[in-house]
């Protein structure tokens, strides 16, 4: 029998049924449900009156329309709450499970289905949002998919889907100190560019992926998205089966030893061909920031932002051109000469209590500096919060000025009332930077939780590796 | 879903790559939960000069003469001539509804991000993808004759340009058809229910942990 990948094994586990066109019919075992891309899904199914296939399969969140502040005053704008309301109702209608915005376990998507149990190895996962590759991080075969399939998928429990192809991204040799699953991530995309993974599943493998934590992992299939690829993942290993020990939806007992021997077997074959390979050197990663529109202009920290002229091929060239003026930056320029405006941690990629905690050491018993207007932390779940402040680390942020806020995705997006101002510049830990995503007009620089705390203190950036 | 057969209309050339979905539909609009109305705010940071929100009187707005779907010449524009990997960036079916409805029929790019090509097929909006040499001349044709028209022909899967040169494209035959007949392709599936039960009774069986 041919050698198999993780992902070649992963469809080929999920197919209903091979049709003659070259398309599969492919299983759903799990689908995430939020307020933006779920409401005209619920109405087309209930206008062509049919029922969810297997409400049990489905898990819902109020997150990417919600207020960060005070929420027992309701969402104070009226066309967000409508939203809010109408996920909801359908939830009520349809007996579907929700995490309401005033509920304990709400929170971002991607953040509260692994925290409970809700992912698990080995699953199908989709979720009407991008960034649901965030869960390959648990050898997981999980993709984003738009308002349609969200429909198909409450339905019937399958999609229509055409097998990819297969990459691996190897990440060997030690990480770095100051350097995170972020700048991993980041180096990625500035080398394979932000359409390299078009048309592939990524598998991230190497020594590097390996001695991630599964917080770490999961910001790096988070952002497979940003590389082109619908999905990326990690094999299984004994961090990803304890990961979900004790977990809320986890199996338990008897069910947990069978499916910890099953998991095991989630890894690619040690002689899998892929059809295309990519090799980085954890030790010559940096930290990242970006500096343009799209994740792919990226530097290290020590670089300077470069000049478009001396790029070959015109379309880029123009590209750049673009970018820079909508920065307002000059080639040349240092990045740890960027001065910031506001600093936002938080999102799918980076909200997690690891990251809190990276973040947190960075500013503890320091200020804000008062050139910033606003610093936020955002956690990415109910539970994160609520784990932070046991920590003290909600105490660690409000002394040193950062505004500490209620579950959501925030001004990753901006839908919520956290944006940016027309020209304001962000240090931001979130997933995209393209123009006008954390507000019409507004800058953002991608970093990871560690350099956007340090550049909160500074009011520019700095070289994390340089405060150790 | 409408469908899509064949098609001769405007073409307005937008020469950037990587378009992402929040340029296309930025997310103030994301809040609606229709599926209709979001033609008005098609490129929002682009089109106007002033900021837009949801329920504004959009045609009261300054639009930006600069952006090309502004000018007249472009006005009734049906095909969407556009770069690489148009349509990167977030899952919102919102892109493909918002270039509908505008009266974007069709998309000729050298390539676009998968979310985005998946969706746009779920609407009937073709995205037709062409080498970039010929995307290159389409350019720079649309660009030096106003009034510049191309048909697109899905059973033939060619783009033929007012001089008569023919381009071939490659579709998936399975989004073909369904495109060409305006297929629901939840009704498809469901005509495979057994097999989907069957699959779901041997899946309770090998992983009995997602079924509690």
């Amino acid at each position: 029998m041919a050698a198999k990948t993780l992902y070649d094994k992963l469809w080929e586990a999920h197919v209903v049924r091979d049709n003659p066109d070259g398309t599969a019919l492919l299983y759903i075992d799990r689908h995430l449900v939020h307020e933006v891309t779920s409401a005209q899904a619920f109405e087309g199914l209930k206008l062509a009156g049919r029922k969810p296939w297997r409400v049990g399969a489905n898990v819902a969140t109020a997150d990417h329309n919600v207020p960060t502040t005070d929420r027992r005053a309701g969402i104070a704008d009226p066309v967000a709450r409508l939203q809010v309301e109408t996920l909801d109702q359908n939830c009520r209608d349809f007996g579907i499970v929700e995490f309401g915005m005033s509920d304990p376990l709400q929170g971002i998507v991607h953040v509260i289905g692994p925290e409970l149990g809700a992912t698990l190895p080995g699953t199908t996962v989709v979720c009407g949002d991008s960034h649901t590759s965030t869960h390959g991080a648990f050898a997981a075969l999980a993709f984003g998919i738009g308002t349609s399939e969200v429909e198909h998928v409450l339905a019937t429990q399958c999609l229509i889907a055409k097998k990819v192809k297969n990459m691996r991204v190897r990440v060997d040799g030690p990480i770095p100190p100051g350097v995170t699953a972020k700048d991993i991530v980041l180096a990625i995309i500035g080398r394979i560019g932000t359409a390299g993974g078009t048309g592939y599943a990524i598998e991230f493998a190497g020594s590097a992926i390996e001695a991630l934590s599964l917080e770490g992992r999961m910001t790096v299939c988070n952002m497979s998205i940003e590389a082109g690829a619908r999905s990326g993942m990690i094999a299984v290993d004994e961090k990803t089966i304890e990961y979900f020990r004790g977990r809320r939806s986890a199996p338990k007992g008897d069910l947990w030893d069978e499916a910890a021997t099953a998991w095991r077997e989630l890894r690619s074959d040690p002689d899998a061909k892929f059809d295309k390979e990519v090799a980085l050197n954890a030790r010559e990663i940096k930290p990242q920031v970006t500096w343009g529109t799209s994740p792919e202009m990226v530097a290290p920290i020590d670089a300077v932002v470069p000049d478009p002229e001396k790029e070959s091929d015109p379309t880029k060239r123009i590209g750049m051109r673009n970018a820079l003026q909508y920065m307002a930056l000059a080639p040349g320029t240092p990045i740890r000469d960027i001065a910031l405006d506001k600093i936002f941690i938080g999102s799918c990629t980076n909200s997690r209590i690891e990251d809190l905690r990276a973040a947190a050491a960075v500013v503890k018993g320091k200020r804000v500096a008062k050139t910033i207007k606003l610093a936020l932390v955002v956690p990415g779940s109910g539970t994160v919060k609520r784990q932070a402040e046991q920590e003290g680390l909600d105490r660690i942020f409000m002394e040193a000025g950062f505004e500490w806020r209620e579950p959501g995705c925030s001004m990753c997006l901006g839908m919520n009332a956290d944006h940016l101002q027309p020209g304001e510049r962000c240090a931001s830990t979130s997933n995209r930077n393209f123009e006008g995503r954390q507000g019409a007009g507004g800058r953002t620089h991608l970093v990871s939780p560690a350099m956007a705390a340090a550049a909160a203190i500074a009011g520019r950036f700095v070289d994390i590796r340089e405060l150790r | 879903m409408q469908k899509f057969e064949k098609l001769t209309g405007l073409v307005v050339p937008i020469d950037r790559p990587n378009i992402d979905t929040d340029a296309i539909i930025p997310k103030q609009y994301l809040k609606s939960i229709k599926r209709t109305g979001f033609g008005p705010n098609l490129f929002d940071t682009w089109r106007y000069l002033d900021p837009g929100e949801p329920g504004m009187d959009h045609g009261k707005r300054r639009p930006n003469p600069d952006f090309i779907l502004n000018q007249p010449r472009y006005r009734g524009a049906q095909i969407l001539l556009a770069r690489d990997n148009f349509g990167c960036g977030s899952s919102r079916e919102h892109a493909p509804w918002a270039l509908l409805d505008y009266g974007i029929r069709a998309i000729i790019a050298p390539s676009y991000a998968d979310i985005f090509y998946n969706n746009s097929f779920k609407n009937g909006l073709l995205p037709v993808v062409l080498p970039r040499d010929a995307v290159d001349r389409l350019f720079r044709e649309t660009t030096a004759a106003p009034g510049y028209r191309l048909t697109v022909d899905l059973p033939a899967q060619t783009v033929t340009t007012p001089d008569g040169t023919v381009f071939a494209f490659d579709i998936d035959a399975f989004r073909k058809h369904c495109v060409l007949h305006g297929l629901d392709d939840i009704g498809l599936t469901l005509e495979h229910v057994n097999e989907i039960r069957a699959y779901e009774a041997r899946r309770k069986r090998e992983a009995p942990w997602l079924f509690t």
